[in-house]
């Protein structure tokens, strides 16, 4: 249990500019969340739906709900629980790139897309997450 | 060594138009929306033209045109169609080296395997599917004297295919020409990454076809993907991609009751076996270019050989002239003959490469070749170049899990065969697998052992239209090439006849 004072520890991140594309997407479709893809071509993306638009289920793993300033409802980020157990070690920051994306993400149309930055978490984090 | 001229300048043997709207019903129709989208060239990062941005306005005409014509089309001889599989194939064929500018400049891969693999490929595998429907036989059992089961094939009627952009041309064909061949009407979605060289394809061979038989529209995958894979006017989707959208893609067929293939990737192992380094002939020379088969089209391919497994035997050696062989890797300008690794397709991709070869070096693992972003100097400054990159690792970091689909392999070593085998399937994925030994029973046993679609024995990368491509596990669902295919794109039209006058007895 953390304090109130202590920053919360959390396996996502999520930068300046990825959370100002999430505020322009809330305003423009509404509530978001994101889905971890794998696989090829797009796969590693995050993609990003209108909360809902994919059926999450027993498969798949909640990592954060994103508190994005401006964005009244927090961002929910999934990923398969499989796909989870390789990454799990790994802390996740959502950015944001200029590109052309395939798959259905909603920034896509933008010429902007989602984008994960790794890093190793840290033996303190990795306890407080356990 | 030869430098092709850029398309649109003066020496250039083909063009691309300044913009490309949708193809429906037999001609080009503007964007319901009025809006277009810029399309950038991978080799310079500038914008070469402009594509339609495609909406559900423009997919449900598009499924107009394409149910009005599908009718007919599915009523067509199998001789005629495939007469026109062949015609199409033929034009391509006669201008193979423009249909290879296009797809290099477009994608960003290099000409040497366009000219070599690409467009031959799909050349042939139009002419496959014309000669596979013309073979193709229904069935008759003859359940007693007087009654008989008969098994016709039927076309589904209107399809979807959504195509990916590592190979756009030959990955549209791969899907269009089985479908065609079956007597299917299609909607078909370009990537957004490359959607303009199916168009130069079009401008080729688009009279061949009756109008509304095939129809392709652009934009992007929320805008005009969903509104297609959604649909209830289609019968099928067929998607190549990555897991979440075929998940997503899957939630929508389940909603209309509609099947799906999927082919959604791999992390495929490539396993070289102590006796690879017995000798120095032919033979260790043919592994050596297998080992660096992850650098084919920049690493862009769902079979990528991105994990190289070496048994510990002859670890060293082998690993040491992998990297002399992978470091004669010529990389430069796409349409210079000489150049075996080109641009990567966009600018997110080669992000999220360089993404990986972050992570990689943070996990641990050792750059011994490569791991940065290249810059080729001149106009190529604005282009997706990456180095050709091995890492030295072990299976459990992310570089050995995931398809970074750029131009890196992960090394690690095994001791003996069921270690090889152990580590080979330890993926969430099972798409292809790259088994090198001269011994026979070892590369059977190892070939049966391996949870994938595609085992390449003493091969790889190779693509024949009459070998069964798909995946075990998360790969997806399905089978693309061979003319099992026909059968993913028809029904299975049973009549049960009697010729008895007697009634059964029942009643």
């Amino acid at each position: 249990m953390t304090t109130p004072d202590a920053p919360a520890v959390s396996r996502v991140a999520v930068t300046d500019a990825a959370a100002a594309l999430m505020r322009a997407l809330y305003q423009a479709h509404g509530p978001l969340m994101f889905h971890q893809s794998g696989g090829c071509c797009d796969g590693s993306s995050p993609m990003c739906y209108l909360e809902g638009e994919f059926r999450t289920g027993a498969s798949d793993v909640l990592l954060a709900r994103l508190e994005v300033p401006g964005v009244a409802q927090p961002v929910s980020f999934w990923m398969g629980a499989d796909q989870f157990e390789r990454w799990r070690h790994t802390h996740l920051t959502v950015d944001v790139v200029p590109g052309r994306g395939s798959g259905f993400s909603l920034e896509a149309p933008e010429g902007v897309r989602f984008l994960i930055r790794s890093r190793l978490l840290t033996d303190a984090e990795e306890a407080a997450l356990a | 060594m030869a430098r092709f001229a850029a398309p649109g300048t003066p020496d250039a043997l083909m063009s691309y138009q300044n913009r490309y709207d949708h193809w429906i019903g037999g001609e080009y129709r503007p964007p319901a929306g009025g809006k277009y989208f810029e399309n950038p060239t991978p080799v310079t990062g500038q914008t070469f033209c402009e594509i339609a941005r495609g909406t559900a306005e423009d997919v449900e005409r598009a499924l107009d045109a394409a149910h009005r014509a599908a009718p007919a089309w599915g009523r067509t001889s199998p001789a005629a169609r495939a007469e026109i599989l062949n015609k199409i194939a033929d034009r391509m064929e006669g201008s193979l080296t423009e249909l290879a500018v296009a797809e290099s400049w477009e994608n960003g891969k290099p000409i040497r395997e366009t000219l070599a693999a690409d467009i031959p490929l799909a050349i042939d595998h139009l002419r496959y599917f014309a000669g596979a429907v013309r073979a193709q036989e229904g069935s008759l059992a003859e359940l007693d004297e007087d009654t008989v089961a008969y098994h016709f094939h039927e076309p589904l009627g209107v399809v979807a295919q959504i195509i990916p952009w590592n190979f756009p041309i030959l990955m549209a064909i791969w899907k269009l020409a089985p479908a065609l061949a079956a007597g299917n009407a299609i909607v078909l979605k370009p990537a957004e990454q490359t959607p303009a060289s199916v168009h130069y394809l079009m401008s080729l061979v688009a009279d061949l076809l009756p109008p509304g038989v095939l129809n392709i529209v652009n934009g992007f995958g929320v805008e005009a993907g969903k509104p297609l894979a959604s649909s209830p006017r289609v019968a099928k989707v067929a998607f190549t991609g990555e897991t979440t959208t075929g998940r997503l893609i899957m939630q929508y067929a389940s909603e209309n009751i509609k099947p799906v293939t999927l082919e959604l990737g791999g992390k495929s192992p490539n396993i070289f076996f102590d006796d690879v380094s017995r000798e120095r002939d032919d033979f260790y020379d043919k592994a050596l270019e297998g080992f660096t088969m992850f650098a084919l089209n920049q690493g862009e391919v769902c079979t990528c050989p991105s994990r190289a497994l070496i048994q510990r035997g002859h670890y060293d050696e082998f690993l040491a002239a992998a990297l002399e062989r992978t470091g004669r890797i010529v990389q430069g300008h796409p349409l210079d003959t000489a150049t075996m690794l080109g641009a990567q397709a966009s600018n997110d991709q080669l992000e999220k490469i360089l993404s990986y070869l972050d992570i990689g070096q943070a996990e641990g693992a050792k750059v011994l070749l490569g791991g940065e972003r290249v810059d080729l100097g001149g106009e190529l400054s604005g282009g997706y170049y990456v180095q050709p990159t091995i890492f030295e690792g072990s299976n459990h970091m992310r570089i050995f899990q995931e398809e970074i689909f750029g131009p890196v392999v992960s090394v690690a070593p095994f001791d003996d065969f069921d270690d090889a085998i152990r580590i080979a399937n330890d993926t969430l994925y099972g798409l292809g697998a790259g088994v090198w030994t001269r011994d026979a029973a070892q590369a059977y046993r190892a070939g049966r052992a391996i949870q994938a679609g595609r085992v390449w024995t003493n091969c790889y990368h190779l693509y024949p239209a009459h070998a069964a491509f798909g995946g075990y596990k998360g790969s997806g669902i399905g089978r693309e090439n061979h003319k099992m295919m026909l059968d993913h794109y028809q029904q299975t039209k049973n009549l049960l006849v009697s010729y008895s006058p007697k009634a059964m007895g029942f009643f």
